[in-house]
Parts: C-alpha cells; sequence; structure tokens
C-alpha cells in the first residue's frame, strides 16, 4: 500500500516535471487559431472540474449525438450574466465523449479586446464568431460550439430566463450548410439562476461601452464575494444531429433555407428546454 | 529563359542575397541591382546601377538596362531603415510609383514581383484567425508601414489594370527569421529581458531567409501571376517564442503608450511603432493554402525551425536557456529520486544501477 503510493507520487512528480520542462522549453505547439491542446488539458479544464463536478453537478444527456469524428456544429442557448455556460459545455463535450473531442468555441469580438480574457479563450480553442474563421474550424473537420444569441442571451433579465432571444442572422446556418457539417441543437439548464440579473445598469453601460452591467442579489452588493456564482443544478442535453447536406447549391445563401433551419434549431432548443426544466425541478434541488 | 532581371533595393540584406542568387542561376542571362547606395557587400556577378527610386532616375535605368522582369525589394518596413517616418514613406510610396511608372513606360518589361508583407492585413482584436489573400480590403485601421504596404499594392493592381500584359506576382511574406537577417522583429528576441503586453500571447508566423529567397526566386524564374501570402507551416506565441529563446518576459500594460515607446526608445531597447506594438498585442495569421496549392511552393523550414535556426545563431545564453533548464530538472530529479527512495520508481532504480555499476 505505502510503496504503490510512493510510486504514485514519484511517478506523478515525473510526469510533472516532464511537463514542466517542456513548457519552459517552449516544446509544445498551437494551431493557427491559438489551441494549445496540451495547457487546455493539464491545466484549463481541471482549474473548471470542481465547478462543474460538484457546485453545478452537470448531468449530460444525448453525448452520443456528438458524432465521434468530423465537422459538426453545436449550437446552444446562451444565459447566466457571465458566459460560464459556454465553459461547461467544452468541458461537458471533453469529459463525456468517448473520443473526447474538444469544442472550439466561437467568441464575441469583446472577449478578443479584453487582456488575459483574450489569451485564455485562445488557448483553449475559441476563436472569433465570423464567417472565415467557422468555415475554416468545419473545414478542417473540427466540432465547433456556437452561442447565436450572443449577449442578447447572456446579458438578460432573469424574468427573462429560458426565453430563446433572436439567433442572429442565421450566420451559422449558412456556414454548416457550406461545410455540410450536421448541426447538434444543445440545451443548457441551470445558468440562467448562477447570477439572476435582476436590473441592468444602462447608463453605466453605455459609459463604459459594455453590452451590459449586471445587478444581482449579489452583485455589486457583496463585492468580490458577488462574484461567486449560485450552485444551481445544471443539465445540459444534445440533441439529435440535423443534417445540412442534401441540400441543393447555394441553399447557403438563401433566405428561405437559412431561416427554415434556424428557427427549427430554435424550437427543437426552446422545447427541450421546457422538458428538462420540469424534469429538474427546484433550480438549487 | 529569363532574360535580363532587374532586383531593386539591393543595398539590404534580402535584396542583395537574392540578386546574387539570381546571378548564380543559369536560367538567368543577367541580373542588374538597382539602389540609391552600393551594397555594402560585393554582388559577384550583380551589375549594379546606383539609381533613387524615388526621382526618375530609376526610368533612366530601365531605359538603359532593358530589363525583362522587374523585381521591387524595396518597401522597408522600420523607420529606422529608412531614417525616419517621413522618408520611409517616400520611399515606399512615392518609390513605388516612380517605378512602376518606369515599368509602364517601358517596353521591355514583361513581369514584376513585389515583395509585400502579411502586415497589409493588419492586426485587430476583430481580425479573423486566418488572412487570406481576398481579405486585405476589410482592414480599417492602419497607419505607417501598413498602411504605406497596403498602398503600394494599390498602386500595383493600378499598373495591371494599364499593363495587362505584364505579368505581375506579389508575395506577402510573413516575418523573414533566420540566422543571419536583422529586422525589429529579430532584435526584439535579443533583448535580455523583452516587454510584451500583459495577458496577450500574439500568434505568428515565420518564413526562413533561405525560403524567402527561394520563393522569390521561383516567382522571378517561372510564372505565377497572383497574390500569394508566404509563411512557414505551424505557429508560435509569443510566450513559445520567448522560452524557446530563452528570454525573460515584461509584461507591461501596452507597448504603445508614449511613455513605454519612449523608454524604450532611450534606453537603447527597440525603436517600435503602432504596426509592431499592433502585432505583438494581437498577432496575425495568414492562409497559405493558395502558396501550397496554386503556387506550388514547399517551405523548407516551419515556423519553429526558422525561429530555433535564429536562436542558434544569434540568442543563445539567455537566463532560461535550454541548458539551464534541463540542468534544474536534472538537479529536481536526483532530489525526487532520493525523497522518492520508499517507492521502487524508474527513477530510484537506474540511480540504484548506477551505483552498482
Amino acid at each position: 500500500m505505502g510503496e504503490g503510493a510512493g510510486s504514485d507520487a514519484s511517478e506523478g512528480l515525473d510526469r510533472l516535471l516532464t511537463f514542466l520542462k517542456r513548457r519552459l522549453n517552449g516544446d509544445f505547439s498551437v494551431d493557427a487559431f491559438g489551441f494549445d491542446p496540451e495547457l487546455t488539458e493539464a491545466v484549463m479544464l481541471p482549474a473548471l472540474r470542481p465547478l462543474y463536478r460538484h457546485w453545478f453537478r452537470v448531468e449530460v444527456r444525448g453525448i452520443e449525438n456528438i458524432p465521434a469524428s468530423g465537422a459538426a456544429l453545436v449550437v446552444a442557448n446562451h444565459s447566466g450574466t457571465v458566459p460560464v455556460d459556454s465553459l461547461m459545455t467544452q468541458l461537458a463535450v471533453h469529459d463525456e465523449h468517448p473520443t473526447h473531442r474538444h469544442l472550439r468555441a466561437l467568441a464575441a469580438d469583446l472577449v478578443f479586446q479584453l487582456p488575459v480574457v483574450s489569451d485564455l479563450a485562445r488557448k483553449s480553442g475559441s476563436t472569433l464568431a465570423c464567417t472565415e474563421d467557422v468555415e475554416k474550424l468545419l473545414g478542417s473537420g473540427e466540432l465547433v460550439g456556437v452561442w447565436p444569441e450572443g449577449f442578447k442571451g447572456v446579458g438578460k433579465l432573469y424574468s427573462e430566463r429560458y426565453k430563446l432571444q433572436r439567433f442572429g442572422r442565421g450566420g451559422f446556418v449558412s456556414a454548416a450548410l457550406r461545410s455540410s457539417a450536421p448541426i447538434v441543437p444543445c440545451s443548457i439548464v441551470g445558468a440562467e439562476e448562477i447570477y439572476p440579473m435582476i436590473a441592468n445598469l444602462d447608463f453605466l453601460a453605455r459609459l463604459l461601452r459594455l453590452p451590459y452591467v449586471p445587478v444581482t442579489p449579489t452583485f455589486p452588493w457583496l463585492g468580490l464575494l458577488g462574484l461567486v456564482p449560485l450552485p444551481s443544478k445544471w443539465m445540459i442535453e444534445f440533441g439529435k444531429p440535423i443534417t445540412t447536406d442534401g441540400y441543393p447549391d447555394g441553399a447557403a445563401e438563401d433566405p428561405m433555407v437559412i431561416f427554415e433551419l434556424t428557427d427549427h434549431v430554435r424550437d427543437t432548443i426552446q422545447n427541450t428546454l421546457h422538458r428538462l426544466l420540469e424534469e429538474r425541478g427546484g433550480a438549487f434541488g | 529563359m529569363t532574360g535580363v532581371v532587374m532586383v531593386v533595393g539591393v543595398a539590404r540584406y534580402l535584396g542583395a542575397c537574392l540578386a546574387r542568387v539570381l546571378a548564380d542561376d543559369p536560367r538567368v542571362d543577367r541580373v542588374v541591382g538597382v539602389d540609391v547606395v552600393p551594397p555594402p557587400t560585393e554582388l559577384g556577378g550583380v551589375e549594379f546601377i546606383e539609381a533613387d527610386i524615388t526621382t526618375s532616375a530609376i526610368n533612366r535605368a530601365i531605359a538603359r538596362s532593358r530589363p525583362d522582369v522587374v523585381v521591387h525589394m524595396n518597401i522597408l518596413a522600420t523607420r529606422a531603415d529608412a531614417g525616419g517616418r517621413v522618408p520611409q514613406k517616400e520611399i515606399n510610396v512615392i518609390g513605388t510609383m516612380q517605378l512602376l511608372a518606369a515599368c509602364q513606360r517601358s517596353d521591355s518589361v514583361r513581369k514584376l514581383v513585389v515583395k509585400s508583407s502579411t502586415a497589409v492585413y493588419g492586426a485587430g482584436s476583430r481580425a479573423p484567425a486566418l488572412f487570406a489573400e481576398d481579405m486585405a480590403q476589410n482592414v480599417t485601421a492602419r497607419s505607417g508601414y501598413e498602411k504605406d504596404a497596403s498602398e503600394v499594392e494599390s498602386y500595383v493592381r493600378g499598373f495591371s489594370r494599364r499593363r495587362p500584359d505584364v505579368d505581375v506576382t506579389i508575395l506577402r511574406l510573413a516575418n523573414v527569421f533566420g540566422p543571419v537577417i536583422r529586422t525589429v522583429l529579430s532584435e526584439y528576441f535579443v533583448l535580455p529581458v523583452v516587454p510584451v503586453v500583459f495577458g496577450r500571447d500574439p500568434r505568428f508566423q515565420l518564413v526562413h531567409e533561405d525560403d524567402c529567397l527561394d520563393a522569390l526566386r521561383m516567382a522571378t524564374i517561372q510564372d505565377h501571376p497572383g497574390i500569394f501570402n508566404i509563411a512557414g507551416d505551424g505557429f508560435l506565441v509569443l510566450s513559445q517564442a520567448l522560452r524557446r529563446a530563452g528570454r525573460l518576459p515584461l509584461p507591461l500594460p501596452s507597448l504603445g503608450h508614449p511613455v513605454v515607446r519612449g523608454l524604450m526608445r532611450r534606453a537603447g531597447i527597440a525603436d517600435m511603432d503602432s504596426v509592431q506594438t499592433r502585432f505583438l498585442t494581437y498577432g496575425r495569421g495568414v492562409d497559405t493554402t493558395r502558396m501550397h496549392e496554386v503556387l506550388g511552393f514547399k517551405p523548407r523550414y516551419g515556423t519553429v525551425d526558422a525561429f530555433d535556426a535564429f536562436v542558434e545563431a544569434r540568442a543563445r545564453g539567455g537566463v532560461l536557456d535550454r541548458d539551464r533548464v534541463d540542468a534544474l530538472d536534472q538537479v529536481l530529479r536526483s532530489f525526487a529520486g532520493l525523497a522518492g527512495a520508499f517507492g521502487p520508481g524508474q527513477k530510484t532504480a537506474d540511480v540504484a544501477g548506477d551505483r552498482h555499476g
């Protein structure tokens, strides 16, 4: 027993030293989007795991709907004042999927204007939500995650919870059509309650050029303590993939096709949200 | 046969190298080098003409030597090379206009090769991860060299409209790196402590100086009209490059602030303008699909290889040099081996074996 523990410890130390040496010598590689898989797996995902497992107790369903390989576009609802839901979805995909795929999240341009945040976003595999980047990622067979509600979704008031906002202009649908990548609808329940936003300080937001400045039951009243998310119970469900091949050429530019598909994805997510909410019961149960 | 090649800008390192390479190439009859000052080194079989391209002297030079191919290497990336921003702009923009006007009048020129730069895409938070060749128009904030490079390209486009019979190849090169070449970026990595922007880790690509010359030679000798991004495979992030060079980073809130810039200049560290500070804040990536598939150019060195070649020649012995990290790792391992003596770990077994032997 004691011997086993000792050898485990020295093996762990050996791995740690090898890892640190590699990092210090710069012997790692990043892809064209700045994604650093080693750092993501060794540092960033483990840092999120306690939050995922013990705080939000995330329950994942339908992980088999994410293909084992090849391009796919995960489309999810967005909420929670601070976009923690995209981080949790990334971790859910990596931990629960049999081939441990990395979800390459698309982020708003505000993310890339901020120091530190932009750096962490790129290293964990995110990139700017623009057509060029989506198509490049899907074209190279990556699993891409998009939250088409954007700030309208994250920054909505608590009273609007689980009501899907407008899905933009359907840019994600035309990107999927052009790459013939299936769309996997993803419904996230639980993120709405982590920072319930009871008011938005509009004037301050305009002054600071931010999309919103939230007031929650704990923020800004409790200062830094107000940044601790409430421990809501989470459920993430991946729905059946919606295929996008089989459309005629030029469908990616056809507004009829795009709006129809967008509405289909949106309705699927909205209906799943209602069902999951009923199943979950109390928000903090 | 390629006939007579005129290389404009031979007083600088890459121009001189290209002129020499072309002069040694059996497919080229004659190489004429042009610059405002004679090149510092001997150019071998290159015929040198002293002419200022910002004046009509370039017109006389072209009329006299009747080149078949003109290679424009005289776009300066840094103001220090020109002696200030005003002369830099003068050389880049007016020089290109004069050169193009001379080419337009000439009846001998049938091909123009322009060494441009990926700086035409700019750098910023809203930039896509990879710029393809047709994405140079939608970048807004431009100044300095980025603006020069895109103005030069727009004059070149105008020239090719007026002289459709002349093939035009524009090579947009990523930052050129290698054991010999000196650029603002290479000198930046030689600093013992390197100022970086706090919370930013820009991505970038490099092209090895040998690959840069190969690409230019290929464009000169073969016919590949069009615009091509040229960069080595793979990417580096700044923190990784600094570690490979064994350099310590000094995070600052911004490299672009006048105080920071003034201090760096006064300390003789680096004279960086807004183009370089934006690059070192946001980084840049370019799509090299067209280089691989249409141009058919395969760089021999990847981005990391080009950087390592530079480190090996210019930047060894830093505070965090590879040798020191390795030594530290060995020390820690031997301590861990002793501490873990009660467990039959692989390391301890090796140590014990050594002792017996």
